[in-house]
């Protein structure tokens, strides 16, 4: 290194100079592109909550959503109502969607009113009532979308997270973990209980719907823990509202 | 290789076997037993990681004599992360699918000892050509033990490779698993990426003897 670089002044000026160029560049990309992030993300959360109730473009063993093109129209075509829930209160709000689970809960922890959004199909004559749910797993958030029918029995699940391990606890959005849950009953008895992923249950291929269980993924306990504690904690949350269906 | 002169050709051959980043110079262990429980995750990290090393390895290079050596590891962890972070968002608005699949690398190649080890230990010193080579060299030796790691994990762990399943039905019973085979579990946990590790070196220092260190 030649002494010109050593020098004191020049460290701090480099250093203030680079702070400056990178900083530039960061918030001029963060911020050009926004507009394109938030849109896929809209597209996202459409698409994510009509894979639970079944519209997509699955294979057998893929997990493909309908395409971005054509989301707009469909999630039009299959969302009858988007609901907000808030105490007793139920009202339809179009833009229910976009409602930030995250930022409720939130209000939920000061002690505020939350708006739970629950959204409501409609396939082949069939309703689903599409709830987000929202927890942690072992590194970061996970989240998903939990289609039920009007007895809280589940129809069909989407799983999504922000870091888990991939190879371990990634695959709770694999198919081979989320189909599992088709079929589930939430409730036991005419209670609320949810439904645990579970490393003992002793019935891999999850015949048994009543158990109030879904096998655990080998290597990915506290990712599973996550998923058995949002829904439980998220979806008790509807339960009043499902009374008022019956 | 008409390309390239022989001492080009050796910074990319070296860290293929005799100069290792994971098995010699023991860099970039902890990727290595993070995401190798499956062959597809080694293969996104391998790349990013050769894509992220290559640019970076260049940018680094074109400014060695302008960084000012005090602050020499911070600036490097400035250029890594702003790089990545921008290919992130890049990817986010033009393609969130795959942005997706690799949101979970991003981290993971920021702190990836590898990528600071070369930036330190060869593109500080050299000009751009030859620290692209090395950043090549250097991820490619990367990506063959984590593919390798991969696939040993993948295969014994889940009895899968790629997804698909090579060696039968563990549920339906089919295939190896007719005849009593079961998956280890233990191999998707990390510490046997550690053990696969080793027996790599184990196999490559016994060959060639000239690696062992006293």
């Amino acid at each position: 290194m030649s002494n010109k670089t050593d020098s004191n002044l020049y460290t701090i000026l480099f250093a203030i100079g680079m702070v400056l160029v990178v900083g530039a560049l960061l918030a001029f990309t963060a911020s050009s592109l926004r507009p394109m992030i938030d849109a896929n993300k809209k597209i996202e959360k459409q698409q994510n909550i009509l894979y639970a109730m079944g519209v997509n473009e699955n294979d057998e063993t893929s997990v493909t959503f309908i395409s971005t093109d054509k989301v707009e129209g469909e999630f039009g075509k299959y969302i009858k109502k988007q609901l907000v829930i808030e105490g007793d209160k139920v009202s339809e709000d179009a833009k229910a969607y976009l409602i930030d689970v995250k930022k409720q809960q939130a209000l939920a922890k000061e002690g505020k009113t939350r708006k739970l959004p629950l959204f409501v199909g409609e396939k082949e004559g069939k309703a689903f009532y599409i709830a987000p749910i929202r927890g942690k797993g072992l590194w970061d958030a996970i989240w998903g979308y939990i289609a039920m029918d009007k007895n809280m029995v589940v129809q069909g699940v989407f799983f999504d997270h922000k870091g888990e391990t991939p190879g371990l606890g990634a695959n709770i959005k694999q198919r081979f973990f989320m189909d599992d849950f088709t079929g589930e009953d939430l409730m036991s008895n005419g209670q609320f209980k949810g439904i645990a992923v579970s490393k003992s249950n002793a019935d891999p291929k999850n015949e048994d719907k009543t158990d109030n269980e879904v096998d655990a993924i080998a290597g990915a306990t506290i990712t599973g823990d996550g998923v058995s504690a949002m829904i439980k904690s998220e979806l008790k949350l509807y339960v009043p509202y499902f009374k008022t269906l019956k | 290789m008409g390309l390239l002169s022989k001492k080009d050709a050796k910074l990319i051959t070296d860290p293929l076997a005799d100069n290792n980043p994971i098995t010699i110079q023991v860099l970039g262990i902890c990727s290595a037993l993070a995401i190798t429980a499956e062959l597809k995750a080694s293969i996104v990290m391998s790349i990013s990681v050769l894509f992220v090393l290559g640019v970076g390895n260049v940018v680094i290079s074109l400014m060695r004599n302008i960084i000012p050596s005090k602050i020499r590891i911070i600036v490097q962890l400035i250029v890594v992360a702003a790089l990545v972070i921008i290919v992130d968002q890049v990817l986010k608005a033009f393609a969130y699918e795959l942005s997706k699949t690799l949101s979970v690398f991003v981290g993971l190649i920021i702190t990836n000892c590898i990528i600071m080890g070369r930036f330190e230990a060869f593109a500080l010193g050299n000009g751009p050509w030859r620290s692209f080579l090395d950043g090549i060299g250097n991820a490619l030796g990367y990506a063959v033990i984590l593919i390798i790691v991969g696939f040993f994990r993948e295969l014994l762990g889940s009895g899968t490779l790629l997804g698909f399943k090579v060696l039968g039905d563990p549920i339906e019973k089919t295939g190896l698993y007719a005849i009593g085979y079961e998956n280890n579990g233990f191999m998707l946990l990390s510490p046997m990426a550690l053990i696969v590790v080793g027996i790599i070196i184990w196999v490559q220092r016994s060959r060639n003897t000239a690696l062992i260190e006293d």
